[in-house]
């Protein structure tokens, strides 16, 4: 079974960030692989130990991104493919779609594994996107993943529990937190991944287009913030307080 | 005037109540049509006729509710051609945002995820989403046609105008291509007795709680005020409670008469999701948490303490009126 899981490199949700003057993010900051993007990988992992076959990783960004794909080469991912181009900075979702959609074509996988949403983007249309282009059905929000011959499985989760829903590989899924705790690279896997292929490749040797971006950022202002109300010590009365103020909203 | 198009997401032959928040909006955007497919598609085109819809595409077909994305995409793709719509809209949930990617995919067009706010700006649309984590908010100009644009639950209040919608057959055919992701089973785990997205209280627990042994507590408090109990990430990820609980960016959007935060720091991508509730309070041991920023009141102390206290004193209050 040929797997392929999209990675992305995003900027670390641990770490302070800054916005440059353009609006962007400030990327020269502390930048991982994306935390939804590792289960997803690890998702990958469990299915070729069980399964057989490959798991390779794609990624679009700066060649720093190349970091991204090297931890999920230590993680146990056989190769990797990074798509690096200046007509790629500050992408839309249909670009970012339309470049790794003749990445992933030419690999002509079984299963693409994407995660439900990016980290630090969170706009969770890449993958639908990518499905679209692909011509291949999507599973998403999966929080189990049964694979039975060339049929799959998943548990998607919904608002109030999951539905089962399954289709016939080829397909992509996106999967959730929920799906696999990621494994940690191991030394081995670490001095393994040195040796491991990524390729790097451009707009032009994809025969992608780089076209004006589907949209623009117009201004950024603050998010409104609500003014702080009396903050007090619970020394014994703090509940009547609360009292008053449930009774107050008229709740009781 | 603008052609906007409202897809009405239907679940098990309900319509999704994020539908008629954006009626709310949509209507003064433009001449709306709403499109809702599967069972239940009449009455909710009847429905969102009340809410301002001018037209109600519908087609109550069995596909719709068996196989994911592709069927509906297939008549939102057919409708486009038939309507060149300027603005589309989806709700910021589940099965929307499956439909959406696929349709401006097929399109060739940009889309505008988890917006909170449209407007119409000189011929084009500008949608405000939240930037950088949800600290700042960005407006974002769709610059092609259609703009396709997904909002967030709660971002508008639904109100009816009275009206009805021409009810009509909704274009386009599904083929077998498309009945490919096929729904077996719906499982419900939530087990709550008031839905969180519709409390007058939601009362959300965070890893203050110390552990989901002592998630019974808000329970008892959530019943004893009618209420709902809601989550934050950290601890549906920890496995303590299930994601149907989940208040924030990644889950639920909740806008109750009272919310309580219990040991919940209020990270940011937690407060996008229930800032909008009327009144807050917090109660958490740290007193520079984020949360009591935006608290109306915020207590500084234990709520392993507090919430038993507090519930016993709401049931005897309740008790005497
Ligand atoms: C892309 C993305 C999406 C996200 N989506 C969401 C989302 O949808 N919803 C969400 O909630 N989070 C989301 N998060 C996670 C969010 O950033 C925070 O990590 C999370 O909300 C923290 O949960 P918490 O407040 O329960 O835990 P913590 O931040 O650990 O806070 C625990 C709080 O409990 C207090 N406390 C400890 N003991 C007690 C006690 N005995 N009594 C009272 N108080 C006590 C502490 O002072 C602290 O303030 C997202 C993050 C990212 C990056
Ligand atoms: N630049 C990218 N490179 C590789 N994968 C990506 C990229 N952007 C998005 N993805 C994939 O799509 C998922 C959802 O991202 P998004 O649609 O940006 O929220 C991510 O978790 C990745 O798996």
């Amino acid at each position: 079974m040929k797997i392929v899981v999209t990675v992305k490199q995003v900027p670390d949700p641990n770490s302070t960030q800054a916005l440059e003057s353009d609006n962007t993010l400030a990327r020269d900051k502390e930048v991982v692989l994306d935390p939804g993007d590792e289960c997803g990988i690890e998702e990958g992992l469990q299915l070729k130990e069980a399964h057989g076959g490959e798991v390779v990783l794609v990624s679009m960004g700066p060649e720093r991104a190349r970091d991204a794909i090297r931890k999920g080469l230590s993680m146990g991912a056989d190769r990797g493919i990074l798509i690096t181009d200046e007509k790629l900075a500050g992408a839309d979702a249909l670009l970012t779609g339309r470049a790794l959609a003749a990445a992933i074509k030419a690999e002509s996988p079984d299963l693409v594994i994407c995660a439900t949403e990016s980290y630090d983007g969170s706009t969770g249309m890449v993958p639908p996107i990518l499905a679209e282009l692909l011509g291949l059905p999507q599973l998403t929000f999966a929080k189990k993943v049964e694979v039975n011959g060339t049929n799959l499985k998943v548990n998607r989760q919904t608002a109030d529990g999951y539905m089962v829903v399954e289709a016939a590989m080829p397909a992509l899924i996106t999967v959730t937190a929920a799906i696999a705790e990621p494994r940690y690279a191991s030394l081995k896997g670490i001095m393994a991944a040195r040796s491991k292929e990524v390729k790097q490749v451009s707009l032009q040797d994809l025969g992608v287009d780089g076209g004006g971006p589907a949209e623009t950022i117009e201004s950024v202002a603050s998010a409104e913030t609500r003014k702080a109300g009396s903050i007090i010590e619970d020394d014994g009365n703090a509940v009547d307080q609360i009292v008053k103020v449930l009774a107050d909203a008229k709740v009781i | 005037m603008a052609k906007v198009c409202v897809y009405a997401e239907l679940s098990e032959g309900k319509l999704n109540s994020a539908v008629t928040e954006i009626m709310a909006k949509a209507r003064e955007l433009g001449d709306v049509s709403v499109v809702a497919l599967g069972t239940g598609a009449k009455e909710a085109g009847a429905t969102l006729g009340k809410h301002g819809a001018k037209v109600a595409y519908v087609k109550e077909d069995k596909v719709f509710d068996d196989y994911l994305a592709e069927p509906a995409t297939d008549v939102m793709h057919a409708l486009q051609q038939q309507d060149a719509y300027d603005l589309i809209l989806f709700s910021f949930t589940s099965d929307s945002r499956d439909i959406a990617g696929r349709l401006a995919a097929r399109l060739g067009t940009g889309l505008i995820s988890n917006a909170s706010d449209i407007s119409a700006e000189g011929g084009s649309f500008v949608a405000k989403v939240p930037y950088f984590g949800g600290a700042k908010l960005a407006s974002m100009k769709a610059n092609g046609k259609p703009a396709i644009v997904l909002v967030r639950p709660k971002s508008f209040e639904a109100s009816e105008t009275g009206g009805s919608a021409d009810v009509k057959d909704a274009p386009g055919s599904v083929g077998d291509g498309s009945k490919r992701a096929h729904i077996l089973e719906r499982v419900t785990e939530a087990s709550e007795k008031v839905k969180l997205e519709d409390a007058r209280v939601v009362i959300s627990g965070g890893r203050g709680m110390g552990g989901p042994d002592n998630f019974p507590l808000l329970e008892d408090l959530a019943s004893a005020l009618g209420g709902a109990v809601g989550a934050s990430r950290a601890v549906v990820d920890a496995g303590w409670v299930p994601y149907s609980m989940q208040v924030g960016q990644t889950g639920k959007s909740v806008r109750p008469g009272v919310y309580i935060a219990v040991g919940i720091s209020g990270a940011m991508q937690h407060t996008v999701g229930m800032k909008t509730s009327k009144v807050i309070i917090a109660i958490n041991k740290d007193a520079e948490a984020p949360i009591m920023k935006i608290a109306d009141l915020g207590v500084v102390g234990d709520a392993l303490k507090i919430v038993p206290a507090l519930t016993a004193a709401v049931k005897a209050k309740k008790g005497k009126s």
